[in-house]
């Protein structure tokens, strides 16, 4: 008798089936790698001004559009497509093989993390090309970049996965989850630039992720000297990671806890 | 020895009694069949043997595991059973060769993936993606992936829903030919005569009890209940129950110097014991 494979392996592979299964849905690929490029090219054409000596707002854009494309490409999509795959009875069927639940949750996080590598790749690449985006050169800047991906990109996994128990059906998930990630963007400081709003709502969004992967995003791609004009007056590293890994950690504890295999 | 033993199941939703003390034993090798109307306590039954909900109530034994067993335990067991549930209409954007090869990585002895494609008869659609199969293709799709894993026991739950009639009897082959490969079968249906087919022996639930169980040809009597003799006699059709339509049929043969003109006889069919069964139990 052969050893039943491990979760591990099984969820690598369950990730490289999620990818092929992605990439085979058109409208969902071009949708989520192209949309920020498109909101880029919106936003970037409407904004000419500089925001601060030497900072234009396309830069301080990109930051806030990788921050909110991982809110977006995890978070957002995995609490409206694993209802779905609930209500096709695709999850019970899995739940019935001796497949663990963490290779499904690994299969999704490789796929999130994927598709986060492939848009901020299309996104930088348009912003260098057309709207003169500087790229960060210092090596601390970029060793912060790649941690700030890797993690928000894990966090917006398992969030996703832990919200997906809360929408009741995949009809009315888009619904649900809609509405509060476009809320969030907007107290975020995606769209506006953080610190011109009410601090009411700049203390509600220090709650949530999001908030700190944009400042985060904006330590990377903005000069030294704007850190002054953050809300704490600094990029508040170290405290970024720390509130991440405290909401990775609420979303593994309720994705395995609370996980729904079945519509009822 | 049986691979499915239960004792005193029960299990309630609120005030809803769905399984009031079920008992159930499945022998290796065999074919059952649970038969029971919507509502019967049927479906939580099978879903309790499967693992997917818990009881209340009574033990349950399959292939000596709890189904409520979890961790690691748990994919030992499932790495033994297969299950196709109902309607899935999943993973469109894979093609049936994908999704087979996939899941045969499941498990840690899985069956040939071109065997399982063949013997389920879609060869032909290997290539094809999973949405643009019809709905038998589809069922059939289930069933590979139910028995992908090389299953010592396999749940089928209404497995012909929707097949024509010619598709059905290549399904119930496939299923004899399971069998016959030693997978034992627990088959819930809502048709009597695939029950008939098939089943070694099928057991009747109502109102969250089992009723009877025992052998289709045997089930509520029948073997041994009256017999209807129906002929033609001028321009009427006429028809007696008796215990002893051997003796009527002579005796209408003498009457009629030889064959008796339209002579049918009959017993009742598993559907008509079945119906009787259900209906008294509700009364």
């Amino acid at each position: 008798m052969n050893k039943i494979p491990c979760a591990l392996q099984l969820g690598i592979r369950r990730g490289g089936l999620e990818i092929r299964q992605f990439a085979r849905q058109r409208e969902s690929v071009v949708f989520t790698l192209l949309f920020p490029v498109i909101l880029l090219a919106i936003f970037g054409s409407v904004f000419k001004d500089t925001i601060a000596p030497g900072v234009t707002f396309s830069q301080y854009f990109v930051a806030g559009m990788i921050a909110s494309g991982l809110v977006n490409t995890g978070f957002q999509a995995l609490a409206i497509t694993i209802p779905m795959e609930r209500d096709f009875g695709a999850l019970k069927r899995l739940r019935g093989t001796p497949m663990p639940a963490s290779s499904y949750f690994i299969g999704k996080a490789i796929l999130i993390f994927a598709s986060m590598v492939v848009q901020i790749l299309l996104l930088l690449g348009f912003g260098v090309l057309f709207f003169g985006l500087e790229m960060p050169t210092d090596p601390g800047k970029c060793l912060t970049f790649a941690w700030l991906v890797l993690l928000g990109s894990a966090c917006s996994t398992a969030l996703g996965i832990a919200f997906s128990i809360v929408p009741k059906s995949g009809r009315g998930a888009s619904a649900v989850v809609s509405p509060i990630v476009i809320i969030l963007q907007f107290f975020s400081g995606v769209f506006f630039v953080f610190t011109q709003l009410p601090s009411w709502m700049q203390q509600v969004a220090a709650i949530f992720p999001l908030k700190w992967l944009t400042q985060g995003m904006r330590s990377v791609f903005l000069p030294d000297s704007f850190a002054t004009q953050e809300v704490a007056k600094s990029w508040e590293t170290e405290r970024t990671a720390v509130i991440l890994l405290v909401w990775l950690a609420i979303g593994i504890f309720f994705s395995v806890r609370k996980f729904k295999w079945d519509r009822d | 020895m049986s691979l499915i033993e239960v004792k005193g199941l029960k299990k309630s939703y609120g005030n809803v009694h769905a399984v009031r003390g079920v008992d159930l034993s499945i022998a290796q090798g065999e074919i059952f069949s649970l038969l029971g109307p919507n509502g019967a306590g049927k479906t939580t039954t099978v879903e309790i043997l499967e693992g997917f909900r818990t009881r209340d109530a009574g033990s349950v034994s399959v292939l000596g595991f709890d189904p409520q067993t979890r961790g690691n335990e748990s994919r030992i067991w499932r790495n033994r059973i297969g299950i196709v549930l109902q309607s899935s209409s999943d993973a469109g954007d894979l093609t049936v060769i994908e999704t087979i090869k996939h899941f045969s990585g499941y498990y840690s002895n899985p069956r040939n993936v071109d065997e399982v494609i063949h013997s389920v008869g879609l060869k032909e659609k290997e290539d094809a993606l999973i949405r643009n199969l019809s709905g038998g293709q589809r069922r059939r799709l289930d069933v590979a992936l139910g028995i992908i894993g090389n299953p010592e026991l396999l749940f089928l739950d209404e497995p012909t829903t929707g097949f024509d009639p010619e598709a059905r009897r290549a399904f119930w082959a496939l299923i004899q030919q399971l069998r016959t490969d030693g997978t034992s079968i627990l088959l819930t249906t809502h048709y009597l005569d695939e029950a008939e087919a098939l089943a070694d022996r099928v057991a009747v639930i109502n109102n969250g009890v089992i009723i009877e169980v025992s052998t289709p040809a045997e089930l509520g009597g029948r073997a041994t209940s009256q017999a209807t003799v129906q002929w033609r006699d001028g321009d009427a059709i006429k028809f007696e129950k008796t215990d002893n339509p051997t003796a009527l049929v002579s005796s209408l043969s003498a009457r009629f110097n030889g064959e008796v003109p339209e002579l049918i006889v009959t017993r009742p069919s598993l559907e008509d014991i079945y119906l009787e069964m259900i209906g008294g139990a509700n009364e």
